[in-house]
């Protein structure tokens, strides 16, 4: 169980690391880009648009004094 | 063509980067290793790992091929987008000097501390404090290369093309590990851990939208456009940073 443990707590730090809420922002951004595309939207400019806002929001709170 | 050609050159040279910044790391860790508590259970400690990450890769490869392409776009795409910004944000903090620059002299002196404290326990003439440190440190490094080679190649529809990548990295830092026996403290690490996450991150924008159901104008040529845009992107960041930084500094001046 530990090493089930271990191992599951090594790929959380190796993906998502330390700010969890910038993965919850990816997967959300993609999640309207899906539902753009169904429904007939050119997408191509939202992920671009998400990573900007993921990545401001993420150094934010990094640099938070 | 050209854009098909350029991607794969892309692909070639993002394993390649991605696969030294680790392979420079576990170089660190088998040296401190080796010089500590001796070359023999290190070195077997590095053939276990190899011997385990191959059983991965030939697990997981093909298993990854029989998965529709969108659906691997989109997964890969999704996680190399958290992966990557990751990478991203901290190689910008550091650039932007607000994070301490990782410094393989300093790794190497920690290690070879620890690893010359520890004590002594053997198995089968094999000293288990050199061989774990040794497996674990090849393992989890070499995972982060399996990883990046697998997601990149499965996606691209290339993994021998990935791995091309990937194995002219191992033969580069293990040549130069074998002729300096020392760690690589030369190799500009925070500036290829900078590439990578703009690598990291291009491909996730570019494949999670694909995956998503959306399409590129101009197909993979607009790949160059995403990464043109991750870089602008980042080089804002950091010197927005940089720029908050000083003028903390100044605040803070004036207020002593």
């Amino acid at each position: 169980m530990k090493y089930v443990v271990s191992f599951g707590r090594f790929w959380w730090d190796f993906v998502v690391g330390d700010d969890w809420r910038a993965a919850v922002g990816v997967v959300l951004a993609i999640g309207a880009t899906a539902a753009l595309a169904a429904g007939g939207v050119a997408v191509w400019w939202t992920m671009p648009l998400a990573v900007a806002l993921v990545l401001y929001m993420t150094l934010r709170r990094a640099t938070a004094p | 063509m050209l854009a098909g050609g350029m991607s794969a050159v892309f692909l070639v040279l993002s394993a390649f980067l991605a696969s030294a910044v680790e392979m420079v790391e576990a170089l660190t860790i088998v040296l401190a290793s080796g010089l500590a508590r001796g070359w023999r259970s290190s070195l077997v400690g590095v053939a276990a790992a190899v011997v385990a990450l191959a059983a991965i890769v030939a697990a997981l490869g093909p298993a990854l091929t029989v998965i529709p392409l969108d659906t691997l776009r989109l997964v890969v795409g999704a996680f190399l987008l958290v992966f990557g910004l990751q990478w991203l944000r901290k190689a910008i903090l550091r650039a932007a000097g607000l994070k301490a620059i990782h410094d393989e002299e300093e790794a190497f002196a920690r290690e070879l501390a620890a690893a010359r404290a520890a004590g002594q326990e053997q198995h089968a003439g094999i000293d288990a404090y050199g061989f774990t440190l040794s497996f674990k440190g090849v393992l989890l490094e070499g995972l982060e290369v399996a990883f990046i080679v697998i997601t990149f190649g499965s996606t691209q529809g290339s993994i021998p093309l990935a791995a091309v990548g990937a194995a002219a990295a191992l033969v580069l830092v293990a040549g130069v590990g074998v002729a300096v026996r020392a760690p690589l403290a030369r190799v500009p690490e925070n500036t290829l851990k900078f590439a990578v996450g703009v690598m990291l991150t291009t491909f996730g924008i570019f494949w999670s939208t694909e995956g998503a159901g959306g399409s590129w104008p101009g197909s993979d040529a607009a790949l160059f456009g995403v990464l043109a845009f991750v870089i602008a992107l980042s080089a804002l960041f950091v010197a927005v940073l940089r720029r908050r930084k000083r003028e903390r500094f100044v605040t803070a001046d004036v207020r002593a």
